[in-house]
């Protein structure tokens, strides 16, 4: 019989729990997840670490006469180290995990061979062939807004990432306009896209480039707007603040956390939500680079490195809003119950931001894409009029 | 000082676009290209260009003998062989007076239903893709991959089956094979549920096709549709129906049909489409008689001069198969008619006036198939 060997899903799907490579992968998973835990309450946390750091840092460079200045120089570019770090490691995670999620929604194992376990070293391999590829640019392009529009695409995204708090006393710019910063830097991005649309010469960009600038500006209007009532629950525009205002509990057990706060949080939480994924490009509002339609739309012509700037600037936002909605509604870093603040705060800000980007990754596998003026519809008749009326019912709520 | 006027929609100069979709493009299911003529968004004329895929089938098979023409139909619609091969032969059969023996038949409506189910699980994932989910396309191909395993286990090929032969088909399936091809049928009904679930229910997915290049009953008609793409529009044209071959009046199944002939329904069609089939599936293993498989016929097959036109219901639609014999062992002449190809002409109307969002889902309902359009 020619089937033997070649397993249905009727076989497969039975009982999973009999299979032994399932179980197998189960006890991995809770292995990983457990002994990340350990490892992250052993550290403990980080910002008494880097205070040691910076007075070791001081000590030092007074015993070599250095004057003040050169400490903090010296401290600023640890911090961006850090920042760009994050950022550019981040990705690569989220790409390899992004791929065995998508894999295992579609019946599918994803990449299985590169690094031995579980394909984990497929993403790094994917960049190394992104940065030895031919750097092409089109005979028709604008050459130097095509050259140009990566940059203006990602450096806002990695500039972003400045104000957020990692947790506690961990934050690379701990400015007092952190949010409104964000939200400034962000809009910038536009720019790089359309100067991509209209540089590459090509009409499937183009295209693209005039959709993602309509989309992008329509949504940031609720998506700053979902904010307000955040901002006016804590008083402040810096994201510390913002967090430290989440820290306390109710009844001692509910954390004060902004999606906690009755209507207003979750309807805040929702549109921010929805707009960030909007934001962000990515399914069901993957109108921008729409693959049956516009082939790639802004990005149809980039390859090679130029190609892994937009992607990195893609996945960096995706990244931020995770984190601003961590920072924003689910109290940063801070325990969802009392007891467990054993656990450091980096660690609860990361796994929160975790379990959302695992909800973006949802969305993007498990939705079809909406039409362009269903999206604009979509913003200005219901994403909108909800953030306003959100923001008056904050009002309300502070009122009484 | 005169101040310039702000500019208004009237004084800005506008002009259209050119935009090629296709041939290399990843929702023209194939090799298909269509000029497109934009405005802004909106599509002001549509001109269809077909032809990249000519191999010249039709006059391949003039010096071919009868027996090897079947090779040749199995390219045409490949992702639906079967029919190709059915329609073929009945008409070859029609021409030289045989009949195939009722087992033979019966087989040959089994493998022409799982056919359909294989070939409506390719549109239902692309046009998931069209509309931009993904996932539904690698569970509607899971399950397809069953389908051709069976395929596999009786005809030997997973694409190209050239199993329905002139006479009957090339192999009996053994009770095994009856077997394996029920489990497929009790796994496969409950997974048309879940592509409800996941796709056709889907708010996004119904926003995308409802009311989306819309195809009254009358249009429908003129512009010769036929399938699923006709029934769609309410229209109970069904040649299983209509004029049943292969014993197809024993079979318990109904004409499915949709009533607003939008691209939501020309999908749907096709998924209920694939309930009726596993009806008809399951009554025929169930009454499978006994008995020969291929009916004596000669190896060289010389017809009397004369004609003959045998259609089938293909998985696109009437597809229909004219034969002209001059007595030698060739065809004088081979004609086929393809239900994509005519399918494919209310593109140019249809496109007018939708924006290119729109255009795919139409295009992507519409399910051609670009080896069965150029032949």
């Amino acid at each position: 019989m020619i089937l033997k060997g070649r397993a249905w899903p009727t076989e497969l799907w039975d009982d999973p729990w009999k299979l032994p490579r399932y179980r197998r992968g189960a006890r991995m998973l809770a292995g990983l997840s457990l002994g990340a835990l350990a490892a992250a309450v052993g550290v403990g946390e980080l910002g008494p670490w880097l205070k040691f750091a910076d007075a070791e840092l001081a000590f030092a460079s007074a015993a070599l006469g250095l004057p003040d200045e050169a400490v903090d120089a010296a401290w600023i570019l640890v911090k961006v180290a850090a920042v760009v770090a994050v950022f550019v490691a981040a990705p690569v995670v989220i790409v390899w995990w992004e791929r065995k999620i998508s894999a295992h929604m579609q019946s599918r194992f994803g990449p299985m061979r590169t690094g031995g376990f579980h394909g984990w070293l497929q993403t790094v391999a994917d960049g190394i062939k992104l940065l030895l590829k031919e750097n092409i640019t089109p005979a028709q392009a604008d050459s130097w807004v095509h050259r140009l529009a990566p940059a203006v695409a990602l450096v806002p995204a990695l500039v972003c990432f400045a104000p957020v708090s990692f947790g506690q006393a961990l934050c690379a710019a701990d400015i007092d306009i952190g949010t409104l910063y964000v939200f400034a830097m962000a809009g910038v991005s536009v720019m790089g896209i359309m100067m991509a649309g209209w540089g590459s010469g090509n009409k499937y960009s183009l295209l693209g480039g005039l959709r993602s600038a309509a989309q992008l500006v329509s949504y940031e209007l609720p998506r700053t707007f979902s904010v307000v009532p955040v901002i006016m629950f804590a008083g402040s525009l810096n994201l510390t603040r913002i967090v430290a205002a989440q820290q306390d509990y109710w009844f001692g057990f509910l954390p004060k956390w902004f999606i906690f706060y009755p209507v207003v949080g979750q309807l805040a939480f929702v549109l921010f939500l929805i707009a960030s994924v909007a934001e962000t490009n990515r399914t069901p509002f993957d109108i921008p680079e729409a693959e049956s339609e516009l082939v790639s739309g802004f990005h149809t012509e980039y390859s090679g490195i130029k190609f892994s700037l937009f992607f990195m600037a893609e996945y960096g936002y995706m990244l931020l809003s995770c984190f601003l909605l961590a920072t924003f509604f689910l109290g940063g870093g801070s325990a969802p119950l009392p007891f467990l603040k054993f656990i450091p705060s980096w660690a609860w800000f990361f796994g929160k931001s975790t379990l959302l980007i695992f909800c973006f990754l949802w969305f993007r596998w498990t939705f079809p894409r909406l039409r362009v003026d269903r999206l604009m519809d979509f913003n200005w008749k219901f994403l909108l009029p909800w953030s306003f009326a959100n923001i008056a019912f904050a009002g309300l709520c502070l009122l009484f | 000082m005169k101040t310039a006027a702000p500019p208004t929609r009237s004084s800005l100069k506008t002009d259209q676009l050119f935009v090629n979709l296709g041939p290399q493009h990843p929702s023209t299911h194939g090799v298909l290209r269509v000029g497109l003529t934009i405005e802004g968004e909106v599509i002001v004329k549509a001109e269809p260009d077909i032809g990249f895929l000519h191999r010249g089938v039709e006059k391949l098979a003039e010096i071919r003998t009868y027996a090897q023409e079947v090779v040749l139909s199995d390219r045409l619609d490949y992702c639906s062989a079967m029919t190709n091969n059915l329609a073929y032969c009945l008409a070859v059969e029609r021409l030289i007076g045989a009949q195939a023996p009722p087992r033979a038949d019966a087989l040959r409506v089994i493998h022409c239903e799982l056919n359909r189910i294989a070939s409506h699980l390719i549109l239902l994932g692309t046009y998931g893709i069209d509309i931009g989910a993904f996932t539904p396309f690698l569970h509607a191909f899971r399950e397809r991959e069953m389908v051709l395993d069976l395929f596999e286990m009786s005809s030997g090929a997973r694409l190209t089956y050239n199993y329905i032969r002139i006479g009957g088909v090339m192999r009996d399936a053994s009770a095994d094979w009856a077997a394996k091809a029920r489990e497929f049928l009790a796994y496969f009904k409950p997974r048309l549920d879940d592509y409800d679930e996941l796709l056709s229910y889907n708010p996004i997915f119904l926003d995308r096709t409802k009311g989306v290049g819309v195809i009254p009953a009358k249009k429908a008609v003129s512009w010769g549709l036929s399938g699923p793409n006709l029934r769609a529009s309410g229209v109970a044209y069904d040649v299983r129906k209509c004029e049943p071959h292969c014993g197809y009046e024993k079979y318990p199944f109904k004409i499915v049909l949709g009533h607003a002939g939008d691209c939501f329904d020309r999908y749907h069609c096709r998924v209920r489409e694939m309930r009726e089939a596993v009806k008809i599936i399951s009554a025929a293993l169930d009454g499978l008689p006994e008995g020969e498989v291929l009916a004596k016929v000669p190896k060289v097959l010389k017809p009397a001069p004369g004609e003959a036109y045998a259609h089938v219901e293909g998985s696109r639609g009437d597809l229909g198969v004219y034969v002209v014999s001059d007595g030698t062992a060739s065809p004088y002449r081979l004609h086929v008619r393809a239900p994509s190809f005519v399918n494919l002409a209310i593109l140019q109307e249809l496109f007018v006036g939708q924006r290119i969002a729109d255009a795919i889902a139409i295009l992507g309902s519409l399910d051609i198939v670009l080896g069965e359009v150029d032949r």
